[in-house]
């Protein structure tokens, strides 16, 4: 096809059939509790909501270069085969695939021989030793690792000089995960944990007719005859108690971590560095607002959109090399462009520190410096990792 | 004694000079965040008036009689135009959602301007206020030029990373050229030859030679005791008489001064915080940056390479317009 330029030369358009790239959103049906407060969304569609808004963006600039892509979005049942779905996918040439699944199911899906020479992108698994002891070749990790997440607010909390730290965690092993990756971050900024408690909460319903005074309650006996400190570090992944500490502690103080103030790779209030359009598209597109899953699953798309863009190429392994070269850069609406670390397939980034309505500060803060670059401040640098990819 | 002396004779020198070669020319600077636009006589170097615009006031541009002032009211999802005799919006066109930049053409008859929100860049019949047509381009279209003849319009599209060439009589895409990330900002050369793309987060220029639609060069910069990842691009302005080019280098707080023959920086001029457009005098002896972070401007004496002047304007100013 020729298209007219305007010194009446003719502009050949590209020639042949367009590149088609099919994308395989892969999930399992466990079921998530819903956010402690009502105000919350509850948002079924977490995370492929941001890897359909990746996808338009990938074939709006694809349309220029002949290039489609294509979402599937495979959901296996709780516990399903993994090994099935990795054959069949494998079967019919789909090697690029956004996992939004749990540590060990990733683990297991990634180790199969049919997933050998994919490129595999979690957005949802967020433990350390993925990262320092246990990496994979064919794994990338776009969501921030907790320990990522823990230098940040311990970094805004060494900034702000509130050194004498309490640790309150749950039972679940996740809140054990984030509380270790707190303890660390105590240990490498010399904060001081002055005590740690566990807690048990039975959450029960979302809903109730009565029951904040009894919450109130409970919260203070929680946090009552701690030694002096600056801060309560909460770790509550699964959400259930962590939302009623603020305001409801015995002494007044800060309540941060899973709850108060939150480290996280992306807010509703973050609107700088362009943010405001990727959260407008998302709004208008999904009818609420972007979470962190859906801003992972839109950088893990739009990572394999950019190296696709740049390489001409739909094959996993020529992609694979592309995305850990140094000519890869990725601009995702935080001011800097984001690479992956070469030694663990981690997703450089900063973390935003926010409170429920407002973006508070952006980590790393101003003064953690690093030979590399300041953003290998945050979580596990290579000399703390075992991993050594790509080498 | 002869030293304060001497420091006296300079400072006498300096502002002589400074009020002598500004004569009467006045900048327009959008404040992103106080919804104005201050006016600043650059005779004087002090801002003379406050005017409250619509929301979010970003890209703005004169009239070709320098007249009116054109205004993307970004959150108010339409164009403003300011009377700029008696400072009183007079006018509110169309404009798709959320426009950032524009340009005008060179007849003045038409606005192109680039949606951030909607992947369009539109087209703005003046004289009927009415959108004649709306082109689709990349994700996030930013920047804006038109070609000195013009028959070329060059859009760049944020997240897509391209530089859109379109072609103005059929109102088409006949080429892309892909950029590194976050293309802002787009200026043709005075003799039409060159177009220069900024890319923010790249953090580079892109110098396309527009018969080819190949790049040329890509400038990089460097400062010493600057962070790499700091030096983000923005605005770009090239003297008429197509020899010098200056490039805003946002958190950099930088205004790198590029030799366009050689595409080689030849100097970097500290200026306020967060820089992000610039803008010439009418005699191009001087440029006006606008710094995002320090509420002010800075005025470089284009000849010496010299800031000059920094001046309060209002909350993270943003576009600048000089006649």
């Amino acid at each position: 096809m020729l298209i007219l330029a305007p010194d009446g030369s003719e502009v050949v358009a590209a020639e042949g059939d367009a590149l088609h790239v099919p994308i395989v959103y892969l999930g399992e049906s466990i079921p998530e509790p819903p956010p402690l407060s009502l105000v919350e969304p509850i948002a079924p569609d977490k995370g492929i909501a941001g890897a359909k808004l990746a996808i338009g963006d990938n074939n709006t600039t694809g349309q220029f270069l002949k290039q489609n892509f294509e979402l599937i979005e495979k959901v296996v049942p709780a516990g399903g085969d993994l090994k099935g779905t990795a054959a069949e996918l494998s079967g019919a040439g789909q090697k690029l695939i956004v996992a939004d699944l749990t540590a060990p199911r990733l683990t297991e899906f990634a180790d199969l021989p049919e997933m050998k020479d994919a490129v595999i992108l979690n957005i949802r698994a967020e433990d350390d030793p993925l990262r320092a002891t246990d990496c994979r070749a064919n794994v990338f990790h776009v969501i921030p690792s907790r320990a990522m997440k823990a230098d940040a607010l311990g970094q805004f909390l060494i900034s702000k000089k509130w050194m004498r730290w309490v640790l309150i965690y749950g039972v679940n092993d996740a809140d054990k995960a984030f509380a270790d990756a707190i303890r660390r971050s105590a240990k490498r900024y010399r904060a001081e944990i002055v005590e740690e408690r566990g807690y048990e909460f039975k959450a029960g319903s979302r809903r109730t007719d009565t029951g904040e005074q009894q919450v109130r309650e409970q919260m203070t006996q929680l946090t009552q005859r701690l030694p002096d400190y600056d801060v309560l570090i909460v770790a509550d992944e699964s959400e259930v108690f962590g939302e009623y500490l603020p305001y409801r502690t015995w002494d007044p103080r800060p309540v941060v971590g899973t709850s108060g103030l939150v480290p996280t790779a992306w807010h509703r209030s973050q609107e700088q560095w362009g943010g405001t359009q990727l959260q407008r598209r998302f709004t208008r597109a999904f009818n609420r607002w972007m979470l962190e899953r859906d801003y992972a699953a839109w950088e893990a798309v739009r990572t394999i959109g950019e190296a696709v863009t740049r390489t001409s190429s739909g094959d996993a392994s020529t992609l694979r090399n592309y995305i850990v070269s140094d000519s890869f850069e990725l601009a995702a609406f935080k001011g800097k462009p984001l690479t992956y670390r070469k030694w663990d397939q981690q997703l450089r980034q900063p973390i935003l520190l926010a409170t429920p309505l407002m973006l508070v500060s952006v980590s790393p803060q101003e003064g953690f410096l690093h030979e590399r670059t300041p953003l290998d401040s945050l979580g596990h640098d290579e000399p703390d990792s075992a991993c050594r990819l790509n080498q | 004694m002869l030293q304060r002396t001497l420091m006296a004779v300079s400072i006498a020198l300096a502002c002589g000079v400074t009020v002598d070669r500004a004569a009467a020319a006045t900048a327009y600077v959008s404040n992103e965040k106080s919804n104005t636009i201050t006016v600043v006589d650059l005779d004087k170097m002090e801002p003379v008036a406050t005017v409250a615009v619509g929301e979010r006031p970003r890209g703005i541009t004169l009239s070709h009689d320098k007249k009116l002032l054109y205004i993307c009211t970004s959150d108010d999802d339409h164009i403003e135009v300011l009377d700029l005799e008696t400072l009183q919006v007079v006018r509110t066109l169309p404009s798709g959602p959320d426009p950032e930049l524009f340009v005008l053409s060179r007849d003045g008859g038409t606005l192109y301007i680039a949606n951030e929100d909607n992947n369009f860049v539109t087209v703005l019949d003046l004289a009927q206020g009415v959108v004649s047509t709306e082109i689709p381009v990349g994700v996030e279209p930013e920047g804006m030029a038109i070609s000195p003849d013009n028959k070329i319009l060059i859009n760049t599209s944020e997240t897509t990373n391209m530089a859109h060439f379109i072609n103005t009589e059929t109102l088409e895409i006949f080429d892309n050229v892909l950029v590194d990330q976050r293309p802002r900002y787009a200026e043709f050369t005075p003799d039409g030859k060159q177009v220069w793309v900024s890319s923010e987060i790249g953090g580079t220029v892109s110098v396309i030679d527009v018969t080819t639609r190949k790049i040329l060069k890509k400038i990089g910069f460097e400062i010493q005791g600057i962070r790499a990842d700091t030096i983000q691009p923005v605005g770009v302005r090239i003297t008429p008489d197509g020899k010098t080019a200056f490039v805003a280098l946002g958190p950099a707080n930088r205004v790198a001064v590029v030799d366009v023959d050689s595409a080689e920086v030849q100097d970097y001029l500290l200026v306020g915080q967060r820089v992000w457009q610039l803008d010439f005098t009418p005699d191009a002896k001087f440029l006006v940056s606008t710094n995002g972070n320090s509420n002010d401007i800075s005025v470089i004496d284009v000849a010496e390479r010299k800031v000059v002047k920094s001046i309060p304007v209002g909350e993270l100013p943003w576009g600048v317009a000089i006649r």
